[in-house]
């Protein structure tokens, strides 16, 4: 792993999980067995074997790996493959599955023995691949251009102007460099004679490059002995050329040109590999309500105001860029962008337009074209391709229909896989442009683990080129190899089950390595502030700290009225109970419970109904619900929160989520969860309070933490003074508990808890961390420090907060200390409200300073 | 004809909108048949940014973005155009629909090659068997390309009611063909929907119709509508334009605006706004005929 690798990716964390399985298990051992791994490795009759040649030998290329791993032997390597899987899960990478709420990040699948390939035929592999990028680029260029190509019947009409993809609001943008395709991916298999040939392009989005990246720190960390012997290309030159060429672009070469990273949100299937990439190259990655279009120039909306932005790396596909010249029912795009594109204000990578060659009807045009754009013949062939827009191809498909794959020619709607072999006829016949059939394809296959063993396993390649800015492009030493679940190799697919597999080019001498740290040669401009949050973010960070503190409050009201809830005199506990009970349903845990009196005559009922406020994930407002919110805005933020972060929510959720089972389920099991959500909480917030930078994302994260805090609390105080118990002892040491300050109190004072000296510590002790004083002042210390939206006036937000602080401040301590008959309608209790109606108009007077989305809204496709 | 168009737009949002980006057609083409004589755009509010262009299918187009906060906007146009009669080719003479058909069939030869863009689905416009089955009683063996379209346009205004509540401007094809009620710019749809599903070539007409007071009245200022028809392609006159809600085929008192391959190419005024919650629109047109 070279550090450029592991930029931006926290690499105290990184060497601290290395350490831990180091010492943990004594090491990587080296032992040699008696028995070879691979003597049940079984080559497969039809497909060619990536490992061994027919006559049983291993490929040379292979033979330093598979020598080490003969010596490592089965149980060494089975280690190997769940340090492995480990590590997967420890860096979080992770994929989303479509369509399936429960399937949202989903494990990586990586199989820990890399794809290797020999360098001589590797070269072969870059040129054809080079010079296939160079070629749809230039067809791009043309349909998007001069169309000459169709004028002159070098490329079938219909499969530009019948393509969905073709974007006409795009024809004849000035492209600068005519470089349609800044990224290139294409996926490769090996056919039985040993053949590389294309299987499909990815020239919209071409995704994956993350994921072969995230690969390489895994596995080179698992065979890290191999990695180095092997001399293994280094990926990130790609990357660095991948920085190089974006910047390049920038229309604006000033020295804060900006790229950012254009995502469709969370959901997306690859949004993992969005935000890790993000990280690495080092851009902001934005959602399209993020940016928007001023006087023909994007920005970005920050807390701070508009920035501009220069380059924008998509992952959005095309025609949903821009909901007022593309598809107009789009919300992931910025309005008005493809006019800023349009007049050269800002450049999109791939260029918009770019998915038309991604087609498949393209590839049976390929040859000819080459020949006739590049004066080459093409290097590197496609799968058989027959587009049935043409006649002769046409009659061949429908004669093979039996013996060829159907697809559909373009991007569309319908799905082919259902139909019945006479009803597809009907409809090829009706609209042959829809229709291509390809060959099918038989994969090679490459050694994989599983169940401990060495299998076969069919394996395609996706390979990555970058624009390098001159006209040329530049291959990726490496890519994804991806494994088939099922040994016939009919479906190669992550959504589907599949694996991965790092893939390596051994080189015969060290290779260089490169970083991305330094980017260039000039002197670094060094910054401290972080000025750039967008809105959107601030806003997710301010609720992640509401929820955390929700999480916090609600595990400690709960833990503290299991904890006092005896099922032998359920009855008698119901006044000492009834504040923290009536706080949960104030805050909506236990919504309606002071309404069931006969949850008290029935001892198991009512530990069921606390049970259902932890356990429960239908259940609004459960810790359960609130630990999942916990999650999925921790996902909001995830690149901009550290993977301890990450995964100590993660843990949290987890837990909660697999309670024993019911009837087994005792009060005191759930005391054990809830004191170990606690941990966890506390983790996370000791990790936002010692590594987050004091910009704004934490700021906004304790704003919510503080606000949250001071709510819960100001509940809980104003229902004891309510309560006929209020100057109960035992009460007054529940509130001392939920509060956690019990110890303080007890080395103040050597006597029972009073309610002068519980308010005093947990109402007006700035000191105290728990109390609402110390909650309010922290606020208006970070109310200080945010950016002004006008400097003239003062913001409603810190109105609010000055007061809530004079109130508090003016909390007579003599009043205080004097007994009071009815402290329900106390001076003290009057502020305790007052300060808990001020709360939420706080939280709105942020939002509306702050965070402020705007709904879009569209007019007028029109009025006849 | 001399004609003096004024077409005005009026939005009232219900909420402040901050920021809106538009894109309008509103200005008469200039073709073998039209000529325009002058042409005004005026906005309010005032944009910062104005950039008139014109589009992939030669229509002129502004764009237009407004960033002061406002709750209405107004737009204005005003056009003098004169329509000379188009040199009517006589319908029976025109090739069979079936050979015209079949130059549209790969390979297209390099002159119709612009023609053919319109052979394809569109959006809103999607071709089906069903709707090839509808069409071939009018296009009926070796039928004159443009007797069959005609005759379309004929079945199109006797099967189908003009009835402005029955759809919207999202109303699908398919609901309009269950329904056989819609307005202009449903019919426009359904005739080129019928005749690509045939494999010809038709577009999408935007424009303005003149309109005959009632005898004896006079004439209602601002009472005029934009309008919507279609066009097919016959490959010896070129593109011949036929108005199924008034079962005529047009010439002197049809103006075009804009055409495409349906509405979303040439949706007068399209916009995105930043705020403006709900909004209503208010739209006159007048179409003028000077003498």
């Amino acid at each position: 792993m070279s550090d450029a690798e592991n930029k931006n990716s926290n690499r105290d964390q990184m060497s601290q999980s290395q350490s831990q399985s180091a010492t943990g298990d004594t090491g990587f051992v080296k032992k040699a067995t008696p028995e070879s791994l691979l003597s049940r490795y079984k080559r497969s009759a039809g497909a060619f074997d990536e490992l061994l040649k027919a006559n049983g030998e291993i490929f040379p290329h292979y033979a330093r790996l598979f020598g080490e791993l003969e010596e490592f032997g089965a149980t060494e390597l089975a280690r190997r493959a769940d340090a492995c899987q480990r590590f997967v899960h420890e860096h979080g990478i992770t994929y989303n599955v479509y369509g399936d709420p429960r399937g949202m990040e989903r494990p990586w699948q990586l199989d820990p023995i890399p794809f290797v390939i020999a360098p001589e035929e590797w070269r072969l592999l870059e040129t054809g691949l080079i010079q296939r990028a160079t070629l749809l680029n230039k067809i791009l260029a043309d349909c998007y251009g001069a169309q000459e190509l169709i004028r002159s019947r070098w490329l079938s009409p219909a499969l530009v102007f019948g393509q969905p993809d073709f974007l006409r609001p795009c024809h004849g943008i000035k492209i600068p460099g005519d470089t349609f395709l800044h990224f290139y991916a294409a996926d490769l298999s090996r056919s039985p004679d040993g053949r590389w040939f294309v299987v499909s392009d990815r020239t919209q989005i071409p995704t994956g490059a993350g994921y072969a990246l995230a690969n390489r720190l895994v596995t080179s960390r698992i065979l890290p002995e191999a990695f180095r012997d092997n001399h293994v290309h280094r990926l990130a030159g790609f990357f660095l050329a991948a920085q190089n060429s974006l910047a390049q672009l920038a229309p604006r070469q000033a020295e804060r040109a900006r790229v950012v990273m254009l995502t469709p949100g969370p959901h997306n299937e690859t949004y993992f590999e969005q935000a890790y990439l993000a990280r690495y190259l080092g851009y902001m990655l934005v959602e399209g309500q993020d940016l928007t279009v001023r006087d023909n120039h994007v920005f970005l909306k920050t807390l701070s105001g508009l920035e501009r932005v220069d380059v924008i790396l998509r992952r959005v596909d095309d025609d949903f860029c821009d909901p007022l010249e593309l598809i107009n029912n789009s919300i992931l795009g910025v309005p008005g962008l493809v006019e800023a594109v349009r007049a050269g204000n800002v450049v999109m990578a791939n260029a918009l337009g770019s998915g038309l060659v991604q087609s498949p009807a393209f590839m049976s045009f390929l040859p000819g074209l080459c020949d006739h754009l590049l004066g080459e013949k093409i290097k590197l062939p496609s799968v058989a391709t027959w587009w049935c827009g043409q006649k002769a191809a046409r009659e061949h498909v429908l004669k093979n229909l039996g013996r060829l794959v159907v697809k559909p020619a373009f991007r569309t709607h319908f799905k082919i896989a259902e139909a019945e072999r006479d009803e597809l006829k009907r409809r090829i016949e009706f609209d042959p442009d829809l229709f291509v059939a390809q060959e099918r394809v038989e994969l090679s296959t490459a050694p994989t683990w599983q169940k401990n063993s060495l299998t076969a396993q069919p394996v395609s390649l996706r390979v990555f080129l970058v624009a390098d800015g001159k006209g040329g492009y530049c291959l990726m030493p490496g890519g994804l190899a991806r494994v088939s679940p099922d040994s016939d190799g009919k479906f190669i697919s992550m959504q589907r089950g599949g694996s991965s597999k790092d893939t390596w080019i051994p080189s015969a001498t060290p290779v260089e390595e490169l970083t991305l740290l330094h980017g260039g040669n000039q002197n670094t401009e060094l910054r401290r502030t972080g000025n750039n949050l967008p809105s959107r973010l601030a806003d997710n960070f301010f609720w992640l700290g509401r929820y955390s503190e929700r999480a916090d409050a609600t595990s400690r009201l709960l833990r503290s009225a299991l904890l006092r809830f005896n099922p032998e005199r359920a009855g008698g506990a119901r006044p000492l109970l009834a504040p923290l009970l009536q706080t949960l349903e104030i805050q909506g845990q236990l919504p309606g419970i002071s309404t069931k009196p006969e949850l008290w005559a029935n001892a198991e009922a009512f530990e069921a109904e606390l049970l259902a406020a932890i356990f429960d994930p239908e259940r609004a407002g459960s810790l359960r619900q609130t630990a999942e919110q916990l999650q999925r805005l921790a996902m909001l933020v995830r690149d901009r929160t550290s993977n301890d972060m990450w995964r100590v929510l993660s843990q949290i959720d987890d837990r909660l989520a697999t309670p024993p089972p019911k009837q087994v389920m005792l009060a005191g099991d759930a005391v054990g969860v809830l004191n170990q959500t606690l941990m966890g909480l506390a983790a996370f917030h000791g990790l936002a309070r010692e590594n987050m930078t004091r910009a704004q994302a934490w700021r906004f994260l304790d704003m919510g933490l503080r606000l949250e805090r001071a709510m819960y609390l100001c509940t809980l105080l104003d229902a004891t003074l309510r309560s006929s118990e209020a100057e109960n002892p035992s009460l007054l040491e529940a509130i001392l508990e939920v509060v956690d300050s019990s110890i303080t109190f007890r080395s103040r004072y050597n006597l029972l808890p009073t309610i002068p000296a519980v308010y005093d510590l947990v109402l007006l002790d700035d000191k105290n961390p728990r109390s609402v004083l110390f909650q309010i002042k922290q606020l208006v210390k970070h109310f200080d420090k945010l950016p002004k939206e006008r400097s003239d006036t003062a913001s409603p937000g810190k109105t609010i907060l000055e007061n809530c602080l004079s109130r508090l401040e003016r909390v007579d301590a003599r009043e205080l200390a004097s007994p009071s008959a009815n402290w329900q309608e106390s001076a003290l209790a009057a502020t305790i409200r007052e300060i808990l109606r001020a709360l939420p108009q706080l939280s709105d007077a942020i939002a509306a300073s702050y965070f402020a989305h705007s709904a879009i809204s569209r007019t007028g496709r029109g009025e006849m | 004809m001399n004609y003096h168009i004024t077409h005005r737009t009026l939005y009232e949002y219900a909420a402040p909108v901050s920021v809106s980006h538009h894109v309008a057609r509103l200005e008469p083409l200039v073709t073998a048949t039209q000529s325009r004589e002058s042409f005004s755009l005026q906005i309010f509010p005032e944009p910062a940014l104005r950039k008139a262009r014109t589009d992939y299918f030669g229509n002129q187009l502004c764009f237009f973005a407004i960033q002061e906060i406002h709750s209405k906007l107004e737009i204005i146009t005003s056009s003098r155009v004169t329509v000379s009669p188009k040199n009517s080719s006589q319908n029976e003479s025109t090739a069979p629909w079936e050979s015209v058909a079949e130059m549209f069939r790969d390979p297209v030869s390099p002159e119709v090659v612009d023609a053919y863009q319109f052979v394809f689905d569109s959006p809103q416009v999607r071709a089906s068997q069903e709707l090839a089955e509808y069409a071939r009683e009018s296009f009926g063996k070796d039928t004159p390309l443009l007797v069959g379209a005609r005759d379309l346009t004929r079945r199109i205004f006797e099967d189908f009611k003009f009835d402005p509540r029955a759809t919207n401007v999202a109303t699908p094809l398919e609901e309009v063909w269950v329904k056989r009620r819609g307005v202009c710019q449903d019919f426009a749809h359904f005739g080129i929907a019928c005749l690509r599903s045939l494999g010809l070539p038709a577009r999408y007409v935007s424009g303005y119709l003149r309109t005959h007071p009632p005898a004896g009245k006079p004439r209602l200022v601002g009472a005029d509508a934009s309008h919507a028809w279609f066009r097919i392609f016959c490959p010896d006159t070129g593109w011949v334009d036929f108005d199924p809600t008034n079962n005529v085929q047009p010439a002197e008192e049809h103006i075009i605006v804009a055409y495409g391959r349906d509405y979303g190419d040439v949706s007068p005024v399209a916009g995105i706004l930043t705020g403006g919650g709900a909004h209503e629109v208010k739209v006159s047109v007048d179409v003028e005929p000077l003498e």
